[in-house]
Formats: C-alpha cells, sequence, structure tokens
C-alpha cells in the first residue's frame, strides 16, 4: 500500500504542475468563483434517505472528484446536479443547488435546458444506435441549427476534443457502436462536450475500461478543466488523486471531509477520511 | 479400476436408469409431433405443388362446373387486405407500445391497455369476425374489403403492441438517460434514441403480426366475404385466400379442391417467408 500511495501523490504531482501544492494547504480559495453551490441538501429513494446534509461548493474550472465505498451516495449527488434523478417517480431532493444565482431544485426549473447546461458522462459507454457522426450532431442539433459545414466543424472539434478525431475521422458514417470500449466512452465525452456545457459530470468514466483507455481519458480530463467545471465519481482513488483538484469524501450518504485535494490524501482532517484512502476501510 | 470416492453404485446405477427414461420419454413426445407436423407438410407440398401452374396467377377462380381457373383474385384481394391491414396497424401498434413502455409505463391508464391487448392477443378470431360485421358491415349494408382490413388490424395491432414494448423495455435504461443527459425532451428520446434502438425487434414484431393475419379466415367470412371476380374495388366484396381456401375444399369440384391445396401452399410459403425474414432482421441486429 505504501508502494501504492507514493507513486499515487507522484503522478499527483506530474499533473498540477504549476499548481503550488505548499502554498495550497489550509487555505480555502479567496476569489475563486463556484459553478455549483450545494446547500442542505437532502435526497430520499422513496423512504431511504441516500444523502443527509450535504454542503459543498464546485469551484468553476476545476475538477472536483468524489470518493467513497459503494453506496455512500457519490453516484446519488452527482445525479442531483442535473436532476437525473427525476425521471424516476418516488425519488426527490430537498434544499437548494444554486447554478450561476438559480435554484436547480425548484419545481419550475426546466429539465432539458439544465441538461443540456450540465452534461453527463456514465460508467458503461452508451453510443446511440446511429453513426459516430450522429451521435455527436444528436445533441448539437437539440438547441443549435447549423449548416451542414458548420455542423461538420462542430463534430471535428468535439472529436477533438475528445481526442478521437484520428482514430475516427476515416468513419464517420459507421456505427458508433463499431468503436472499441475506450473509444466509445471517448465518443460519450464528445457528445457531452459538442452541446458545449458549463459542467460536466462524469460517472465512474472509466471503471469499465482498461488501464490504456483510462490513461487516455484521464488525459482528456485535465484537457477539459480548463474550459469546463468537472465533477468526477470514481472508485479509484489513484484517480481521484490524479485528475482532481478537489476531493470529497461521502460515507453512508454524508460527506465527511471536503477540501484540496492534495490535502485530502497528504493530510486528511478525519479519522475515517484517513483510514478510508490508506485502505485500511472500504 | 479401484473407485476412488464412496459413490453409492446402486444410486448411481438408478440415475442413469431414470435418464434413459426420460430421455426415451421426450424423444417419442418429439418423434410424434413431428411425424404429424411432417405428414401435413408432405401433403401439403404434394398436392399443392401438382396444382400448381401459370393459370393458378392469370386466371381468376372459376364459376361452378366451369374447368380449370386460378386464385389470381384471391392472391391479389390477400395481398390488399394484408398490406392495408399492415398500413393501420403499424403506426397504432408501434406507437400504443410506445406509450406503454416509455410514457405509461405503470399507471392505471397503461395497465388496463396492457390487459385488454391481452384479451385481444388470446380472442377468437371469429369474435373479432363478427364485431366487424356488425360494427361495419351492418352499417354500410354491404361487405368489403375495408370491412375485411378492420378485421385483421384488430388482430394485428395486440400483436405488435405488445411485441414493441417489449422490445422497448429490452432497451437498456442507461442509454434513455444518455440521451436525456443532452438535454433532450422525451419524445425524441423515445422515438429517435429508444425506437432506433428496438427497431429491428419491432420490424420483427409486425412481420410476426403479419404471418398471423395473412392465414386468418374467420374474421373475413364476414366482413370480405369473397368475390369470384378479379377486383382491387375495397369497398366491395374481396376475393381471398383464407376464404377461398374454406370454401372451395368443401366443395364437391376437383378442380375447386385443387385450388384450395394450391391456395394452402401459397400461404403457407408466404408465412415461412415472413417468419424467416423475421429472424433474419431480428438476428441482424444482435450482431450489430
Amino acid at each position: 500500500m505504501m508502494a501504492n500511495m507514493k507513486t499515487m501523490f507522484d503522478l499527483n504531482q506530474i499533473d498540477s504542475q504549476g499548481g503550488n501544492v505548499n502554498v495550497a494547504i489550509n487555505e480555502q480559495p479567496i476569489a475563486a468563483k463556484n459553478a455549483l453551490e450545494v446547500r442542505d441538501l437532502n435526497f430520499f429513494y422513496g423512504s431511504f434517505q441516500g444523502l443527509k446534509n450535504i454542503n459543498l461548493d464546485i469551484e468553476e474550472g476545476k475538477v472536483t472528484a468524489f470518493i467513497g465505498p459503494s453506496g455512500c451516495g457519490k453516484s446519488t449527488l452527482l445525479r442531483t446536479l442535473n436532476r437525473m434523478y427525476d425521471l424516476y417517480p418516488g425519488q426527490r431532493a430537498e434544499g437548494t443547488i444554486n447554478f450561476y444565482g438559480q435554484n436547480i431544485l425548484e419545481p419550475a426549473q426546466d429539465l432539458n435546458l439544465l441538461r443540456s447546461r450540465i452534461g453527463m458522462v456514465f460508467q458503461k459507454p452508451t453510443p446511440f444506435p446511429m453513426s459516430i457522426y450522429e451521435n455527436i450532431a444528436f445533441g448539437v442539433r437539440l438547441y443549435e441549427k447549423l449548416s451542414r459545414s458548420e455542423m461538420d466543424e462542430r463534430v471535428e472539434w468535439a472529436l477533438n476534443k475528445a481526442a478521437l478525431w484520428n482514430e475516427a475521422k476515416d468513419k464517420l458514417n459507421q456505427s458508433g457502436l463499431s468503436l472499441s470500449g475506450g473509444q466509445q466512452q471517448r465518443l460519450c465525452i464528445a457528445r457531452g462536450v459538442a452541446v458545449k456545457p458549463s459542467v460536466i459530470l462524469l460517472d465512474e468514466p472509466t471503471s469499465a475500461l482498461d488501464p490504456i483507455s483510462t490513461g487516455k481519458i484521464e488525459e482528456l480530463i485535465n484537457e477539459l478543466k480548463h474550459e469546463y467545471t468537472i465533477a468526477i465519481v470514481t472508485h479509484n482513488m489513484q484517480q481521484a488523486a490524479r485528475v482532481s483538484d478537489y476531493t470529497a469524501y461521502m460515507y453512508l450518504g454524508s460527506l465527511i471531509e471536503y477540501g484540496k485535494t492534495d490535502e485530502i490524501f497528504i493530510k486528511p482532517k478525519r479519522k475515517e477520511t484517513e483510514d478510508y484512502i490508506t485502505g485500511r476501510f472500504g | 479400476m479401484k473407485n476412488a470416492s464412496n459413490i453409492n453404485l446402486a444410486i448411481f446405477a438408478k440415475r442413469k436408469r431414470t435418464n434413459k427414461i426420460g430421455l426415451a420419454l421426450s424423444m417419442s413426445a418429439m418423434v410424434l409431433g413431428m411425424f404429424f407436423l411432417s405428414w401435413i407438410l408432405g401433403i401439403l407440398l404434394f398436392k399443392g405443388f401438382s396444382s400448381i401452374d401459370l393459370s393458378l396467377f392469370t386466371a381468376s377462380t372459376p364459376a361452378p362446373g366451369s374447368e380449370g381457373g386460378g386464385l389470381a383474385n384471391a392472391i391479389v384481394g390477400s395481398l390488399m387486405l394484408v398490406g392495408c391491414c399492415t398500413l393501420i396497424s403499424t403506426p397504432i401498434g408501434v406507437l400504443a407500445g410506445i406509450y406503454l413502455s416509455e410514457y405509461g409505463d405503470r399507471s392505471r391508464i397503461a395497465s388496463v391497455t396492457r390487459f385488454v391487448t391481452d384479451i385481444m392477443l388470446s380472442a377468437p378470431s371469429i369474435v373479432i369476425g363478427l364485431f366487424v360485421y356488425a360494427l361495419v358491415v351492418t352499417t354500410f349494408k354491404h361487405f368489403s374489403g375495408w370491412a375485411g382490413t378492420v378485421a385483421l388490424a384488430l388482430i394485428a395491432i395486440p400483436v405488435v403492441v405488445r411485441t414493441t414494448e417489449n422490445m422497448l423495455r429490452l432497451v437498456p435504461g442507461s442509454l434513455r438517460e444518455a440521451a436525456y443527459a443532452l438535454g433532450a425532451p422525451k419524445w425524441k428520446v423515445a422515438f429517435m434514441i429508444t425506437l432506433r434502438a428496438a427497431q429491428s425487434g419491432v420490424m420483427t414484431g409486425i412481420l410476426l403480426s403479419l404471418a398471423r393475419v395473412s392465414g386468418e379466415t374467420a374474421p373475413l367470412l364476414f366482413t370480405a366475404l369473397n368475390n369470384q371476380f378479379f377486383s382491387t374495388n375495397m369497398n366491395a366484396p374481396m376475393a381471398n385466400l383464407p376464404v377461398v381456401i374454406f370454401q372451395f375444399a368443401m366443395s364437391p369440384y376437383d378442380n375447386w379442391v385443387d385450388l384450395a391445396w394450391a391456395g394452402a401452399l401459397l400461404i403457407t410459403i408466404a408465412v415461412l417467408g415472413l417468419n424467416i425474414l423475421a429472424r433474419v432482421v431480428f438476428r441482424e441486429k444482435v450482431q450489430a
């Protein structure tokens, strides 16, 4: 485990070159702008309470990771951020989530519009049963009317963003299902990026992928955070350490600790967090 | 060889004996079923093929006592009836299937619809024939191709509804969520993503419903009736293969009976073809 921890921090330092590790410790960001502010959030699956009194801010242009053992509510929290839970009767959230001045939990919130602003990529790659080109154009056409050439440009731009252009440019008319698992997941990311949301939610985006594809997606996350706010749920603590700026540790529906990733991993304030990240638990 | 374990050989022998008896019973049941099936098919093929010639497709059904004749009017009539039935039952069935799977789900109205559809699936087709007779034929005071089409559609719709619903339910929820996550409204998710993902299954359901109605006789007896002459007028009584077979097979004229065999063979081949097509369509999806 020690060896793992070492690799983990080494990688983290490589990734956050330029981000000053020493200064950041024990200092709250002052002028940082928040993309999402979660306040007193409680979530219920019927009578079961999945989230308990969650308060946290997701900073604009950063990667925020949610870690914790299975069933701790990290995916549930992610799914409240674009109200994906609304698809299922019996699930409800209480509290407020402020998205640039708007409480997205209000019943009047237009969900389609919200989800076009806060995109999501899922655990299993889910290419639509249509061509690679159409997979990307589908989302874009929902809210924009582009000419054929503009659409071509947008598709190329999105595939480039997802580091898939070189592999896919010669088979844009082939089915999205013809790609490999890792490519399919990058197609899903391209699809999400193509509609130009401001926040991208990633729900264990690499858990179904091999290490090489995982590496590519992690590189991608580092690229994308310059333009998008990213929230990622992961089972893999090394991954959280590698890609994120902030980490939230959750357990049994509660937020146990939240702070800069370096602090959480180097000197967590709570005993439970330390136990989890050192592998003594979970 | 020395037995390494403490197997009770008596129990082992008994199990082998039971196994043999079970195998023998199931094999004989299979042979019995296959025997009658191949008997029926054999006679059909023999009598049907010996009655098939070119005039079958060019001449219309003969008058009583006259020589020769064919089934041209009945073949065209059947194609028109089944074709129009497809045009009516496909949109209604697919839309209702989408409603049940994507919109109604567990609501009261959806459960009632599902229950009624299941009853319709197993309703005797003669009841449907009588229903359309009472509703359409007595209203317009004459038999017609349209009445036949309505009767066939009433039989096809429940098949299409339930297969569409079942095929849509097989589409993983994650695909729907992925479409919603892009901000797609519900109808676009249902029609452009879910239906598309299930399209070969839905196609299979439509083809199977076609196969089902193309052999139906009872609902046409009271609705499309029959027509001795070639006619494409849907407002008039219309010749069709099942009713021609029904009437000719029981007739005293040899050429009529031969035509009935030929017609039965044509329907069997058409149904077989539809079933094979349905399998091919469905297999392509599984491989994709």
